[in-house]
């Protein structure tokens, strides 16, 4: 019926330089949301400014990042750049893109939970002798990365999907790049991806368990 | 002082690629929102016992990155023997991508409707149809909509990713110029530039539609 044999053997036996893969995945996706939340967090304060530079900065990042595809913002670091003379390896390319994407759509989440943290609140602790930052940095910003805690979330499943953007610059250790290299050498194409696919499953859907575990853990009153 | 190679007929090209991305968008939106809009019925219609199964698979298309969702029914289409080609293949998965995202809008927006709405629409003698049609249907479409417009952005942005299965949509155009030109942050921000004039205004209207329509005033 078929003119095709499925070799599962073969694939099954590259599965432990997969799951390598698999790993370096979850550490792009892992830098990348750190370096994305610390730069979310300090575009949300750039909003906040009086200064029309610095809320301009903002709002092109922001608006770039949402209304361009990472695809796009990926290719923009690693063959955009070398027009200033900056070379990135595909590793550094892809995750200053996903980093970007990330700050972008959490900068916005952000604006959002912002709104739900009474500005009372901040003239409270201003009163209570506190420097504008300090009241930022320990009443603010806590409470908002306690709101926008689920789309964090979300944005980390993202950020493991966008890893596989990688593939088309070159990118040849993660999950995607190595079964794409497997590939290249075998031409066993759905097996392949068809394992990659069950492992980028598997991540999203651990990570979205962990982030409800630890939801449950840390905000039960 | 500013000298490029660039010339109206690569303008063209691109201009073309992007006609390319915004039909695959278009086809994929317009069959994804169709099979969304059943899927999302049948799972507010059945509760969420009698609709894991449907949930289950639909999830699979959130968690796995469109890009080996692309390649894997490629191989799949050809294994099987469809002979589909690129741009087929691509609708065919930004399609099921698309009403996965769609489905869960289409019952939030279901799910918003006050029940005791529906059960005063059922005992003015409204039948099911006439009830979801003319009770349901207005009502949940407020509620859905701007997530809607912000899911049709994004699955205009994602539509990129079809470069891999060799379509030329704009970004895989921009890529070629870049090739042929060597001025890749020239020719990448008009591409950006492109997605941006698409993306904005319809964001702008979206995020319009959600403060106006917001139930709370």
């Amino acid at each position: 019926m078929l003119n095709y044999t499925f070799h599962w053997n073969q694939a099954l036996k590259a599965l432990p330089q997969m799951l390598e893969g698999a790993l370096v995945t979850l550490q792009i996706a892992g830098l990348s949301m750190a370096i994305g939340l610390a730069c979310a967090i300090a575009l949300t304060l750039f909003r906040l400014s009086e200064n029309r530079l610095l809320r301009g900065i903002a709002a092109v990042w922001v608006e770039t990042a949402r209304n361009t595809p990472a695809l796009f913002q990926i290719y923009m670091a690693h063959f955009g750049l070398g027009s200033f003379g900056i070379h990135l390896s595909p590793f550094t390319a892809l995750l200053a893109g996903i980093a970007f994407n990330n700050a972008g759509y959490l900068a916005e989440n952000f604006r959002g939970a912002l709104k739900a943290i009474p500005e009372t609140q901040t003239r409270a602790a201003r009163s209570l002798g506190m420097t504008p930052f300090q009241a930022f940095r320990l009443i603010v910003v806590p409470q908002m990365l306690r709101i926008a805690f689920l789309p964090i979330t979300n944005q980390m499943v993202w950020a493991i999907l966008m890893t596989s953007l990688g593939v088309t610059v070159g990118m040849n250790m993660d999950l995607a790049g190595v079964t794409q290299e497997l590939n290249a050498r075998s031409f066993r194409t759905f097996e392949f991806f068809g394992i990659a696919a069950v492992i980028f499953y598997l991540l999203t859907k651990s990570v979205t368990l962990a982030a409800r575990a630890i939801a449950w853990r840390m905000f039960r009153y | 002082m500013f000298d490029t190679a660039l010339t109206l007929s690569d303008l063209g090209f691109l201009a073309k690629g992007a006609a390319m991305t915004l039909a695959v968008t278009g086809v994929s939106v317009a069959a994804g929102t169709v099979l969304g809009v059943v899927f999302g019925v049948i799972r507010a219609q059945v509760g969420p016992y009698w609709a894991m199964p449907q949930t289950f698979i639909l999830d699979i298309f959130r968690s796995v990155p469109l890009l080996i969702q692309l390649v894997l029914a490629n191989s799949f289409q050809a294994i099987i023997g469809f002979g589909w080609g690129p741009f087929t293949t691509s609708c065919v998965v930004l399609s099921l991508y698309t009403a996965a995202y769609c489905t869960e809008i289409v019952r939030s927006g279901i799910d918003a409707v006050p029940a005791t709405t529906r059960r005063a629409a059922r005992s003015l003698g409204l039948t099911w149809w006439q009830d979801m049609r003319h009770i349901v249907a207005p009502l949940a479409t407020r509620v859905a909509l701007p997530s809607w417009i912000g899911l049709s952005l994004g699955v205009m942005k994602d539509s990129a990713l079809v470069l891999w299965l060799g379509l030329t949509e704009l970004l895989k155009a921009s890529q070629i110029l870049v090739t042929r030109l060597q001025e890749p942050l020239f020719i990448l921000l008009i591409c950006g530039a492109i997605y941006f004039i698409i993306s904005f205004p319809i964001a702008r209207l979206g995020g319009y539609l959600e403060r106006r329509w917001s139930p709370n005033d």
